[in-house]
């Protein structure tokens, strides 16, 4: 459905997406993972047409993303980053709005309006003006609207940014109905790593532009060498450590160690009379937060974007 | 065929989506209007009680008038054509550049939303004329919508380029006062062009409000120096170059 191969985008010296090639199925949900800055939307903005690529090439839905970009704009949804509906307008009128755009034929127009606002649970308010809208619920007006018009493929840029986690929640629910009942392809970009890993069926993660690993979360995470034991322990010796077949890696912390083990569970008890006295021992499994810092040396923040976007519409208000 | 008809109807959208938000927006209506009351009134009755121009039977603040009703077009349509900086900030007009629509078509949609907004507010101040005693006929009432819709055309064109090209919202000051008010000043909206120094005679026939100001002036009080037919198409010409920056500066859009 999605086909980039060796894509890349450069602003005068500075290469926001080097060489990127992916390859996504009809009805996968795709995640690209990575700090702010890392291309993410520059990869997308590509993918919808909106940035031409400095070299390589891309398809999406088979088109062309250069030479055929009005297929490719009929073929995909996009919900960005930022809010992009219309605070003065109804969300009925923002769906009917759309469905210009896109010359839907006028006998179904209604009908999906209907659909879609019933399908995120909009129906109650969709002739109350935008601007009354709490932020959750701009979030799925746009979700709507991207699906108005039957894309294939849905590109979702941050859909969760800046949003409470009960709504965050709320948000996957629906996106994961959606690529089942409407059988669209996803790709989409978000901050939160445990929410990608419970979402998406493949993830990618982009750290300077490229690719740094590509998988299922599952394999991603196997790969990441065993469990996480998360030691506290006042003057820890590395020393205690050696020999430990299952021990794949560990990390020095201020207060203790977090220890990378093969098959946690049978070889808890051994590492931990190696170690000795110890005030607190936590076990989980590896994360995709390991995953990132697994392949990028660098600790995963969810930092807040370039400030929220809820944030951004209350300081547009004033528009 | 059905490529046209669906261009028409994104077309619409655009115009239909710009048209509800402006009826919306009652500020905005409102504030547009203040400036060229404070003209007629305060500038138009101060200085007509002082001036009066050899050879023109009016009094000042009917002279006036047809130049401040094209300077409320000119400042409406520039200033609406650079709130599309504003749109490009936040992700507002990125939804209108993934449809499948052509750049053109989006600047034609947003061009007419913008014509038809200053459009309504000449509209109001057609009325302030009427209570002014401003000779109103069906003739003058017609030139001078036609007129204010090409200055419309060419002056939101003009401000849509600048919204593309510009990045910065401080950039809004820098049109003001390099562009926009030069072109009020040098139109002849305040005096004859008749009698000017030749620099000055100069810079105002190359500047597109002169002949708005001139075919008003001549349709409401008869006291044209060009011919009106003349002054529609050079307006008319001018809108050629303006539309055309307007959908270059479109179509190299869409940067994030």
């Amino acid at each position: 459905m999605i086909e980039t191969r060796e894509l890349t985008k450069k602003f005068g010296p500075l290469t926001a997406v080097d060489g990127i090639s992916l390859e996504i199925g009809e009805g996968e949900i795709f995640g690209l993972l990575g700090p702010n800055g890392a291309g993410k939307t520059t990869l997308i903005s590509m993918l919808i047409t909106l940035l031409p690529p400095t070299s390589g090439k891309a398809t999406v839905n088979g088109f062309d993303v250069v030479a055929r970009k009005s297929d490719v704009r009929k073929s995909i949804g996009v919900v960005f980053q930022e809010p992009s509906v219309d605070d003065l307008l109804t969300g009925r009128e923002n769906l009917e709005l759309h469905a210009m755009l896109y010359a839907m034929p006028r006998e179904i127009r209604r009908k999906r309006m209907d659909e879609v606002l019933g399908l995120v649970e909009l129906a109650g308010r969709a002739d109350d003006l935008v601007k009354t809208y709490s932020g959750g619920m701009r979030r799925r007006l746009e979700l709507a609207r991207g699906l108005m018009h039957h894309p294939k493929v849905l590109f979702m840029d941050e859909p969760t940014l800046g949003l409470d986690p009960q709504t965050r929640k709320h948000i996957w629910e629906y996106i994961l109905r959606l690529a089942k009942e409407e059988n669209i392809t996803i790709m989409l970009t978000t901050h939160y790593l445990d929410e990608a890993d419970a979402v998406c069926r493949k993830v990618a993660i982009i750290d300077f532009g490229r690719i740094a690993a590509t998988g299922t979360p599952k394999r991603l995470k196997h790969d990441v060498g065993g469990d996480i034991v998360a030691i506290k322990q006042k003057g820890f010796d590395p020393k205690c450590l050696e020999g430990l077949g299952f021990v794949a890696k560990f990390e020095a912390k201020a207060d203790g160690v977090e220890i990378t083990v093969r098959d946690a569970h049978k070889n808890l008890q051994k590492l931990l009379s190696e170690i000795g006295d110890i005030e607190s021992v936590e076990v989980r499994e590896a994360s995709l937060d390991d995953v990132f810092f697994k392949y990028t040396g660098k600790k995963y923040r969810e930092e807040g974007g370039e400030g929220g976007w809820a944030e951004r519409v209350m300081s547009s208000a004033g528009r | 065929m059905a490529e046209t008809l669906g261009g028409l109807e994104g077309i619409y959208a655009i115009w239909l989506r710009e048209i509800k938000v402006y009826t919306r927006e009652k500020e905005r209506i409102v504030s547009s209007l203040v400036n060229p009351l404070l003209w007629i009134f305060a500038f138009g009755t101060g200085l007509g009680a002082n001036v009066v121009i050899p050879n023109v039977p009016v009094n000042y603040q009917h002279y006036i008038f047809p130049g401040i009703m094209v300077m409320a077009v000119l400042f409406t349509s520039v200033f609406y054509g650079m709130y599309v900086i504003w749109d490009r900030k936040l992700d507002f007009l990125k939804e209108v550049l993934v449809a499948p629509l052509s750049r053109t078509n989006v600047l034609l949609g947003k061009m007419l939303g913008g014509v038809t907004d200053s459009m309504i507010q000449a509209c109001v101040l057609f009325a302030v004329a009427y209570l002014l005693g401003i000779p109103l006929t069906p003739y003058s009432l017609a030139v001078s919508l036609l007129t204010m819709f090409l200055i419309g055309v060419c002056m939101t064109s003009l401000g849509l380029a600048f919204g593309g090209f510009l990045s910065t919202i401080e950039s809004f000051q820098l049109v003001i006062n390099f562009v926009v008010w030069p072109v009020f000043f040098f139109s002849g909206a305040l005096f004859p062009l008749t009698g000017l120094p030749p620099w000055l005679q100069l810079v105002t026939y190359a500047d597109p409000l002169t002949y708005a100001v001139d075919a008003m002036r001549g349709a409401m009080f008869g006291l044209n120096v060009f011919p009106i037919w003349l002054d529609l198409a050079a307006i008319a010409l001018f809108c050629i170059p303006a539309i055309a920056l307007g959908s270059f500066a479109f179509s190299r859009m869409g940067k994030i």
